[in-house]
């Protein structure tokens, strides 16, 4: 005997007194938004809540699957019913449907954030008449008679115009992407559902991680609320003990490693890598001239011997980080591009960077490194060090000075300097 | 050729440029942690906020206010791409 299905063909799925699931599944996917994986597929998650003076839809779904969408909205209210429109995310995933919605409901209101009002018309590309649009902020309040709507400021989860949605009457929290999965699975609600906790850590980690900072923040909103329950965007609805999904955010949200050094010591990666010592002599190097620097604690690692995951994580926590490569056909290697790669993944913005390394005739892996630093947004203060072949004890000493030098803007001790560029052409260069 | 000095705090580096100079031309030259998305004036990533000198800076323009505006910028903030030194000496840093 199987578990009982909540999801069938045309129905809406109640999920509280006169709220509703309307959304739809999509059991085959496998990849999501390029950077995602998904073994279950996911669901679009949609939602229509009644009042006695009319409904609100709560987000839609991806395009092509907006007649399962219609097909059960239209089973729980007829269109002139529909006072309010909530555009909790922009994403395709939850627009999808939008455009005929508004059509169908000429009537309703839209309710979202100032930042999504400014992607709006990259989304509905006839434009949505400006008189329906309502920016809300955290005084606007939606009453459906009965229960009322109220917005909680949530930028960055994962784009700059997401927020959550929240009905105080019934405890019952609309997360947009936050809370989410991509997990397919017909009982619906959690507590029926198959095991899907690797699938939430995982949308964690390739989604919201990078937003740990506005995912603290949104936290520090969620967490004093009465929930009674929480319906992301995307995978199971949370009814059975809510609260311990969002005690799981805050574990995640968690730096994973607990930083050995004090809260007054500073940390300095230097990765290398090295086909013949004399990048890896380089990078001794600049350990040793970073080791110098008081309130700095340095560490030097061999990315040949490791993969770039557990050094995302040390990244994530680290003040400064110092790439060193050799240049080989005309690039940074492999390795050194697979790491840097992989820091989309965690917040490197503002951190301190630099680059060195040993090179044969042309030289560009320093070159590439620091603009790929500088394109992560970390601050370069210090000219990466090239080396020809075999450094001498004078190039290596250039490498001890970066080092020290890196390390003291660690620590705020960096010497002040000035450079000129009204010379002729010196802007230019 | 009239001049002017900008100051990026952030990681002391002072540097002198040609009068006209919007920031962006020089603060990725430098390394300094300013960092840009659209360089149009349009998305706000480049807000910065100004230290001291504010009145060595060419008025924003009216786009420029309205991003500001958007973003929920202070008085002191102003964006980097935008922003253009006619002299003195102006101090910035990011934020
Ligand atoms: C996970 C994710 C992250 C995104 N991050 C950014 C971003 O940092 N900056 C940006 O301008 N657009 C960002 N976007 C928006 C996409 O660039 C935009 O949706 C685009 O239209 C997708 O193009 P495509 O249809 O070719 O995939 C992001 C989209 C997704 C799905
Ligand atoms: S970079 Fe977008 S406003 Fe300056
Ligand atoms: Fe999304
Ligand atoms: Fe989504």
């Amino acid at each position: 005997m199987s578990a009982p299905v909540a999801v069938v063909p045309g129905q809406p799925v109640a999920i509280a007194a006169d709220v509703h699931w309307v959304g739809a599944l999509d059991p085959d996917l496998r990849q999501f938004d390029i950077i995602l994986r998904t073994a279950n597929g996911t669901s679009y998650n949609a939602y229509a809540v009644r009042g006695s003076a009319g409904v609100a839809v709560i987000d839609t779904v991806k395009a092509e699957f907006a007649a399962d969408f219609f097909a059960r909205l239209w089973a729980c209210c007829r269109p002139d019913e529909i006072r309010a429109i909530v555009l909790n995310h922009l994403e395709p995933d939850h627009t999808g449907a939008l455009p005929e919605l508004l059509l169908a409901a000429p009537q309703a209101r839209v309710y979202l954030s100032a930042a999504a009002l400014k992607m709006l018309k990259g989304i509905v590309k006839d434009g949505v008449d400006e008189s329906r649009l309502v920016v809300v902020d955290e005084d606007t309040r939606v009453d459906l008679g009965g229960r009322s709507l109220r917005f909680l400021y949530t930028p960055y989860l994962h784009w700059p115009d997401t927020q959550c949605t929240w009905v105080e009457e019934d405890g019952l929290l609309f997360s947009g992407d936050v809370f989410g999965c991509h997990f397919c699975d017909a009982r619906l609600f959690n507590d029926r559902v198959g095991d899907f906790r690797f699938s939430f850590d995982y949308y964690y980690q390739h989604i919201m991680r990078p937003f740990r900072e506005h995912v603290l923040s949104a936290l520090d909103q969620i967490e004093p609320l009465p929930i009674r329950l929480v319906a992301p965007a995307h995978g199971p609805v949370l009814r059975d003990a809510p609260l311990s999904y969002v005690r799981r955010y805050r574990q995640l949200a968690t730096p994973q490693l607990a930083n050995e050094a004090g809260e007054r010591e500073k940390t300095l990666l230097v990765f290398y890598i090295s086909a013949y010592g004399n990048t890896a002599r380089m990078a001794q190097a600049v350990r040793d001239g970073a080791e110098g620097v008081d309130g700095v604690r340095v560490s030097l690692y061999d990315l040949a011997g490791g993969d770039a995951a557990p050094f995302v994580d040390l990244i994530e926590e680290a003040d400064g980080l110092v790439f060193g490569s050799p240049t080989i056909n005309g690039d940074a290697v492999k390795p050194v591009w697979e790491l840097l790669s992989s820091l989309t993944l965690v917040k490197v913005k503002g951190k301190f960077g630099a680059a060195f390394g040993s090179y044969g005739w042309s030289g560009e892996a320093v070159g590439l490194i620091e603009d790929r630093l500088r394109g992560l947004k970390l601050r370069v203060p210090r000219p990466g060090v090239k080396v020809k072949l075999i450094p001498t004890d004078e190039e290596l000493a250039a490498c001890t000075t970066l080092g020290r030098e890196l390390a003291e803007h660690l620590v705020g001790r960096a010497a002040p300097r000035h450079i000129d560029f009204t010379a002729p052409g010196a802007l230019v260069a | 050729m009239p001049k002017a000095q900008v100051t990026f705090e952030d990681i002391g580096v002072t540097v002198t440029v040609p009068a006209g100079t919007r920031l962006i031309e020089v603060s990725e030259k430098v390394g300094a942690g300013l960092t840009y998305g659209c360089r149009e004036g349009e998305c706000g990533t480049c807000m910065m906020k100004i230290v001291s000198g504010s009145e060595h800076l060419a008025a924003p323009s009216v786009l420029e206010d309205q991003v500001l505006k958007d973003i929920y910028a202070g008085a002191s903030n102003r964006l980097a791409c935008q922003a253009q030194v006619l002299g003195g000496h102006v101090v910035v840093r990011p934020g």
